[in-house]
């Protein structure tokens, strides 16, 4: 049967034929095009009307941001010198360019103090974000809030230094007893920091700050993008060491403690942080004694870090019952006891899990920093709603202050997503 | 041979209560008791003594003293000088409102956007990747700020539509786009509407009965009746044939200007449409985030699977993917609605008067009742997310997967 084809086939060729580019259409952009953007006619009809959106959308920002003005000193100025074209006022940022990024209180010989605050918060953070980095440097992490805090509020060196000399004792004492017994260390290392800096009160004279090193700055001289950063940092920082003990608390097995710490998160998770900005502003002072004049910024942060403590206590609660129950059953039978397996086996799993929601909590909260200015603080947007839009000069610039703000925010929040999308992959350690 | 042996009987000592795991426990539990009420003590006592020097008392009152201020928008009868407690009870149906609302479009600007985020098509894909992106990561009280601006910076103000040559006129000649809001014909309720009103009614009812008739009908015998044009005859005919055997009785009151500004038809202030539009563009991306994933977990196999039996696209989103990333969508989307809830308490920044704006921004800066009025506001709050969690909760209960 091998010879069927020598029959039937009149001619079989001998040589290769040399292989020819694919058609036209179906290559390159061509192809690509017809698979991606016109594969059905419903299809296509989405891509017009997709590109007539985007045509709309750029031909409307394009010419106003493309002929921008961005170096006269106010508004009238600037329509003088567009005469009648379209075109954006950008001159506002770069002549209120300090004002949107420190306040319009912060005296401005000091402006270099919280900028070099920011360039050393790279420092400080870069260790805890990239682990690669030699654990070295986690030291100037731990020294970092002490050095910043000085930076920006200034006034007497004392303060810092006696605050992180509580912190060392509080680390010695709880390196000295954890050894025997976790909450001997951790409660006494606790009641060590206390005692320091109650005893330190004493040490700080009477007026240190009216002639100290870097002059004294008060917290309502606070404002501008500045404050949103301070308040996101602090309060994210803070809370998490708190949302982590109301985690571990909410799934105790002793109800008193499970219950104070459900209460306590499903009353915070059920209220809006204007709220809580509201209780800050206008009802904490009331709680604390009579004499003692606690500033708003601190009220704020305490509120504000009470709240996304209640939100990444949730998350972490996540990743604790996401966690198989053999790991729980395993430390046990090594015969750890409840902080030796929670601190060695679970913590460091279920945050691992919990790292996205974490992130995303962090994201949320630093948007959420915008929120003081209705309690009349002048952070990014109450300094663009306040003093710059009320100006004779600027009023009626609101899309080059609000785009600003706007990308401001963007740039932040999407480098922090793209960071926590990066530490995912980098942690996943499962294969598949 | 194993042997258990009882802990021996009546040999407590002290040192138990923190070294054996059976009394630590309480032992924990009776520091905490204890911390808790020395704090509380020590709060409480700080605030009476406050209170106390600022010779103030905690009192409710307020609520029936004459509240003197205006709301503009409102869904009930209020003049200022109804109570402060009325007034609270317009913020809090003004809440409700853009709380729903804003649930709606933030549900169907969600759902559009995950989809079309899944899309094959290249552009719009990338399109509402950007979306998603521009409004998930800028906060929504610059939103809010941004729309509002729009609103009353660029559409025009109510005189210019006055004049023989306006320089803006109304949409069909019904609706106003104003600077101060948009203007909306009003229904007039004539004698006899209450007829049509019922017949709408039941014919919605009708609808729901005909499909849940059909869907158990597929389910039993796998006869498919149409779904479509019954839905939308038992829809719209009776009510139509009842509205014109009436007499039309119902018309509509066309907003028109007179003075200084619209008269007539409702209003819909700018403050709630900005308030509204930007909450629900806002949380629509963060909806969008989680239709898609949703939409994602369910595997590919089941498409497959679904395609092999010979079942079409639409008919395999609607009876095999949907249901399952249900499941998976509904949970977040019962946080984002609280989200949205608790969001419009913004409403403050553009003056939008919810319950933030009356009870906790003009009621509390005029009695200086900063403790009550917060405490109330909190209180609303609180039964509000309770309550949507709740029902919401039960809602989820019956699209979980029903397991043996």
């Amino acid at each position: 049967m091998s010879d069927t084809h020598a029959q039937t086939v009149a001619f079989v060729r001998g040589t290769e034929i040399p292989p020819a580019p694919p058609p036209y259409a179906a290559s390159g952009p061509v192809k690509w095009m017809r698979e991606n953007l016109f594969a059905t006619p419903a299809n296509g009809a989405l891509t017009l009307v997709a590109l007539y959106f985007i045509w709309l959308l750029l031909s409307s920002t394009m010419p106003w941001i493309l002929n921008g003005i961005w170096t006269t000193s106010s508004l009238a100025e600037c329509r003088e010198v567009l005469d009648g074209t379209v075109g954006a006022c950008f001159s506002v940022l770069t002549e209120r360019w300090n004002q949107l990024i420190f306040g319009f209180k912060y005296p401005s010989e000091f402006y270099w103090r919280p900028t070099l605050a920011l360039v050393l918060f790279f420092f400080a953070a870069a260790p805890v974000l990239f682990f690669d980095l030699p654990r070295k440097l986690l030291a100037f992490t731990a020294v970092y809030p002490f050095i910043a805090f000085w930076l920006i509020w200034g006034g007497t060196i004392l303060t810092p230094i006696l605050a992180l000399a509580g912190v060392a004792a509080g680390v010695f004492i709880y390196q000295r007893f954890v050894t025997q017994s976790f909450a001997a260390g951790f409660f006494g290392g606790i009641f060590a920091a206390f005692l320091v800096w109650f005893l330190g009160g004493y040490l700080i004279p009477e007026g240190a700050s009216d002639n100290a090193m870097l002059g004294a700055v008060p917290s309502r001289d606070l404002g501008g993008f500045m404050l949103n950063m301070m308040l996101g940092v602090t309060c994210v920082s803070l809370s998490i060491p708190i949302g982590i003990a109301l985690a571990l608390g909410r799934q105790s097995s002793m109800p008193l403690i499970k219950w104070i710490c459900v209460i306590f998160i499903e009353f915070i998770r059920g209220v809006p942080l204007i709220t809580l900005l509201f209780v800050a502003s206008v009802m904490l002072s009331y709680f604390f004694p009579p004499e003692s004049t606690v500033d708003l910024f601190l009220r704020v942060v305490i509120m504000i870090t009470m709240f996304s403590a209640a939100y990444i206590a949730e998350v972490i609660r996540g990743g604790l019952a996401a966690l198989p129950k053999g790991q729980y059953e395993g430390a046990d039978s090594l015969g750890l006891d409840y902080a030796q397996a929670t601190r060695l086996i679970i913590l460091p799993q279920a945050l691992k899990i919990s790292i996205p929601g974490i992130v995303n909590v962090a994201v949320g909260l630093f948007k959420d920093t915008t929120l003081v200015s209705v309690i009349s603080m002048f952070d990014l947007v109450g300094m663009i709603r306040g003093p710059i839009l009320a100006s004779t000069e600027w009023n009626g610039v609101y899309w080059e202050l609000l785009g600003f703000a706007a990308l401001l925010f963007f740039v932040v929040c999407y480098g922090i997503s793209q960071y926590s999308q990066w530490l995912e992959r980098r942690l996943a350690t499962d294969h598949h | 041979m194993t042997s258990l042996t009882d802990p021996p009987a009546g040999s407590f000592r002290l040192s138990m209560l923190l070294n054996d795991t059976r009394y630590r426990s309480y032992t924990f539990q009776a520091i905490a008791l204890a911390v808790l009420i020395v704090a509380f003590a020590y709060l409480g006592n700080n605030l009476l003594n406050n209170l106390r020097a600022a010779g103030l008392n905690i009192s409710y009152d307020f609520l029936g003293t004459p509240a003197g201020y205006d709301i503009d928008q409102r869904l009930i009868e209020y003049d200022n000088q109804d109570t402060h407690g009325r007034a609270a009870i317009i913020g809090i149906l003004n809440t409700l409102l853009v709380a729903v609302l804003g649930c709606i479009t933030a549900t169907i600007f969600g759902v559009l956007a995950g989809v079309l985020r899944l899309s094959n098509n290249w552009l719009v894909s990338k399109l509402m990747a950007v979306y998603v992106e521009i409004f998930r990561n800028i906060p929504v009280l610059i939103w809010i700020i941004i729309i509002y601006t729009v609103m009353t910076a660029v559409l025009p103000p109510p005189n210019a539509f006055r004049g023989d040559t306006p320089t803006s006129s109304m949409l069909f000649d019904l609706f106003a786009f104003t600077n101060r809001g948009i203007y909306l014909p009003a229904p007039v309720w004539g004698p006899g509407s209450g007829v049509v009103v019922a017949t709408f009614i039941a014919s919605v009812i009708g609808v729901v009965a005909y499909r849940r008739y059909a869907t158990n009908l597929l389910y039993s015998t796998g006869r498919l009746l149409p779904m479509g044009w019954p839905s939308l005859v038992i829809f719209l005919v009776p009510s139509i044939l009842v509205y014109f055997v009436m007499g039309q009785p119902i018309s509509l009151d066309v907003p028109a200007l007179k003075g200084f500004n619209f008269q007539g038809g409702i209003k819909v202030g700018a403050p709630l449409i900005a308030l509204w539009f930007a909450l629900s563009i806002y949380t629509g991306a963060f909806i969008a985030e989680n239709v898609r994933a949703g939409i994602q977990a369910v595997s590919k196999g089941q498409t497959e699977a679904a395609g092999a039996l010979g079942l079409r696209p639409g008919r395999i989103m609607n009876l095999v993917i949907l249901p399952q990333a249900l499941r998976v969508i509904i949970p977040p989307l019962i946080s984002q609605y609280l989200n949205i809830t608790k969001n419009s308490s913004l409403a403050i920044a553009v003056g939008y008067m919810d319950i933030t704006g009356t009870l906790g921004g003009i009621t509390l800066n005029q009695t200086g009742r900063a403790i009550e009025c917060v405490l109330l506001l909190m209180l609303f709050y609180l039964t509000i997310s309770l309550s949507i969690s709740a029902i919401m909760n039960v809602y989820n209960n019956t699209v979980t997967l029903k397991e043996r």
